[in-house]
């Protein structure tokens, strides 16, 4: 049964829903609903869990890679500063093979200082080896979650994973959302059994440094261990799937089928999306949508197929490219078009920084062409658009 | 027991759990200090270490020095991983996943993990109360990295980022006092200790493991290679610095100081600066700068050991 409720709190229902064993989180906006939640739950002893108030984010992915090599099931959540304060340790959890799920409340970063939401954060960790999972609404925050843990979980990948939500038009909205029964998440998530844990019984050395004679070696297992976990996390969403009845793909597609433009977008943004794509169907205009639910690692195939016979691509991105000829998103997806020998009409729209609204009239506009650009870079070095820059 | 002038120590542990084969240089007193510690925590340990000497000198893939479960996370993190190991723990017993033991989990850092970079992780993880030691390995520099100054270099010592120069006189600050910064956390235990006196580092090893809560032992830890001295003078210069009041060896249990070695009278610290090739270039006036300011603490320290 679906019930009304805001999606910072269902997300840490759905942690506590998996059983975590240890939370190390600090504050920040907009994830602060999330942990103060986690952190009444623990109070009222319906989870048996720690809650390590950290002193920051650094000490807080550092706490996390101390409980889960203890080999307790381990959560945190953050936003913005507080992610790249973390940055430095976020390679390190996915180097040392920690399975930690941390719930990402994207928001811009400083400066200015912005506590809005937009993908300035998450693009900036995108290489640091975790599992990227990008949710659209709060029924996907809840559900994305519970599957982190059997994904990050699975003997075959052991490797952190990341869940993002748009800060404010996501986690402080309150939607109906489908809270799945303990019985029920019980049955699809086993409770965590690590691999090697630091105790007496069974010394092991963690952490240790590498000659250049093996260094190589330790990152290509570790590329190789993320490449290979895209089939794993299809399996993972497939089992959801048959158990909890919602069917959730890498790359989510929305009327492609007969339309030669399409939008590609990450994040809660797809929504306003779609609603320009139902209006535009109204006037006999066919578009499409491909959403990225995986983003890390980078869906090429999947992505490839949907995209190769399209005429025209406008990839949504809500981050600047600082000085890059565009953003983050459009390079990756242009890489992929490239090692296939595809070149075709792609075009790069910068959308809701720091909180700026996004309508669906946007999207309409950037179908028919007329979106408009206000810029003094030069052309050749961008091709990216900034949608809505006042002179 | 003591034999003329020689103590034996009848209860010496023989196990090892930094066994040989690591990388420390020769004479190197922060391997020993080390060594001697486990030996004490023993079996039930689990130990985190920071980036620095001990780390890189212990740990190149595929081989390690330790015997005890061991984890290295970064250079200013090692209280922040303690503090989930030891949550982690707790919470493991607590639903019956893991047996019921006293483990006693160990951070480790040197004195740039420790007063600098780590001071953040330190503090929070002091102040949340985890029960767990922590051991500043204090050999005056970030040695790792080829002999920088820390905030624990001492006043006029010489490293590569605090040259002497004709507008320095090297390292132009005095030493943090990171021993009263732990003890402004009111912690169970606060110590002092040097390889130099293996007993006395046992004894304090001992009621640092014991403690209920946070304990926090500081050692000085000599570096022949960054203190520019024979590398068969580690446990002299060691010496010479409690003997001359540079590095007094003393307890604080539950906020309560007492000196553990009385070296009065103090030696001059001529005798303990002359033939550190960190400090060749001091001259009699600043050396008895050094000296007012030791005799100073040394009296500071005595006082707070009085007030009962
Ligand atoms: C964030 C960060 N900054 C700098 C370094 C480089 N670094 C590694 S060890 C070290 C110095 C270690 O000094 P100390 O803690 O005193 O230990 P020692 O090696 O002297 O025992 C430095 C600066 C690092 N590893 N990480
Ligand atoms: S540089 Fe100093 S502290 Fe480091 S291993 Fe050598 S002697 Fe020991």
């Amino acid at each position: 049964m679906k019930k009304g409720i805001e999606v910072s709190i269902a997300a840490s229902i759905a942690a506590k829903l998996a059983r975590v064993e240890a939370i190390a989180a600090y504050p920040i906006t907009p994830q602060t609903h999330i942990v103060e939640h986690l952190a009444e739950i623990v109070a009222n002893g319906e989870l048996d869990a720690v809650y390590i108030n950290v002193e920051s984010e650094h000490s807080a992915m550092s706490a996390c890679c101390g409980s889960s090599a203890t080999g307790a099931r381990t959560f945190t959540s953050t936003s913005a500063q507080g992610l790249e304060l973390m940055h430095e340790i976020l390679f390190i959890a996915s180097g040392m093979r920690f399975p930690i799920v941390m719930a990402t409340v994207n928001r811009a970063l400083s400066s200015p200082l912005s506590i809005w939401g937009d993908h300035s954060d998450v693009m900036a960790a995108r290489d640091t080896g975790w599992i990227m999972l990008f949710c659209e609404n709060g029924q996907e925050v809840v559900d994305m979650i519970i599957m982190a843990f059997r994904i990050a979980e699975d003997r075959g990948v052991l490797l952190p994973v990341m869940v993002n939500l748009d800060g404010f038009s996501l986690s402080h909205v309150i939607e109906p959302i489908e809270l799945p029964s303990q019985m029920m998440v019980d049955k699809f998530l086993p409770p965590y059994s690590p691999l090697y844990t630091l105790h007496p019984n069974k010394p092991v050395t963690m952490g240790a440094y590498a000659m250049p004679e093996l260094y190589t070696e330790a990152k290509y297992a570790q590329e190789m261990a993320i490449i290979n976990s895209k089939e794993i996390i299809k399996n993972v969403m497939d089992e959801f799937g048959k158990q909890f009845g919602r069917q959730y793909k890498p790359v989510e597609t929305y009327n492609t089928e007969n339309a030669d433009f399409v939008f590609v977008a990450l994040g809660s943004i797809g929504e306003n999306i779609k609603t320009a794509i139902d209006e535009l169907k109204g006037e006999g205009k066919n578009a499409g949508l491909v959403q990225l639910r995986l983003f890390r690692p980078f869906p090429s195939e999947e992505l490839f197929s949907v995209l190769k016979d399209k005429k025209r691509v406008a990839v949504i991105e809500r981050v600047m490219p600082a000085g890059a000829p565009n953003g983050p998103l459009f390079q990756e997806i242009s890489s992929v078009m490239c090692t296939n020998s595809l070149l075709m009409h792609m075009e790069n729209y910068i959308v809701g920084l720091g909180g700026r609204d996004v309508l669906p009239e946007s999207f309409i506009d950037i179908f028919n062409g007329t979106a408009c650009e206000k810029s003094t870079v030069p052309i050749r070095d961008k091709n990216f658009k900034v949608i809505g820059v006042r002179g | 027991m003591r034999q003329k002038g020689i103590e034996i120590y009848t209860d010496n542990p023989e196990e090892e759990f930094a066994v040989s084969g690591h990388r420390a240089c020769q004479g190197c007193a922060e391997i020993l200090a080390v060594r001697l510690a486990l030996k004490i925590f023993g079996k039930n340990t689990i130990l985190v270490m920071a980036t620095g000497c001990m780390e890189i000198i212990s740990t190149p893939l595929p081989t390690t020095t330790w015997t005890l479960p061991w984890i290295h996370v970064a250079f200013e993190n090692a209280a922040a991983v303690a503090s989930g190991i030891e949550g982690a723990l707790k919470i493991l017993m607590e639903k019956n996943k893991i047996p019921r033991e006293d483990i006693r989990v160990v951070a480790i850092a040197g004195d740039g993990g420790t007063s600098d970079i780590g001071l953040q992780a330190l503090s929070g993880a002091l102040e949340r109360g985890h029960k767990f030691t922590y051991i500043c390995l204090d050999n005056e520099a970030y040695m790792n990295t080829g002999i920088q100054r820390s905030s624990a270099t001492p006043y006029g010592a010489s490293t590569t980022t605090s040259p002497p120069g004709k507008k320095s006189i090297g390292q132009a600050t005095w030493k943090k006092d990171m021993p009263k910064i732990a003890v402004a956390h009111n912690i169970p235990y606060v110590a002092t200790a040097c390889p130099s006196y293996p007993f006395d580092l046992f004894s304090k090893v001992k009621k640092a493991r014991m403690a209920d809560g946070p304990s926090y032992l500081h050692i000085l830890s000599v570096c022949p290679t960054g203190w520019r001295i024979p590398t068969d003078l580690a446990i002299e210069y060691g010496k010479l610095a409690v003997r001359t009041g540079v590095f007094p060896l003393y307890e604080v249990e539950n906020g309560q100081y007492k000196i553990t070695h009385s070296p009065e009278p103090l030696k001059p610290i001529k005798e303990y600066i002359k033939g550190q090739g960190r400090f060749r270039h001091l001259n009699d006036d600043q050396i008895a700068k050094i000296q007012g300011r030791v005799t100073k603490e040394w009296d500071n320290l005595k006082s707070r050991c009085e007030l009962k």
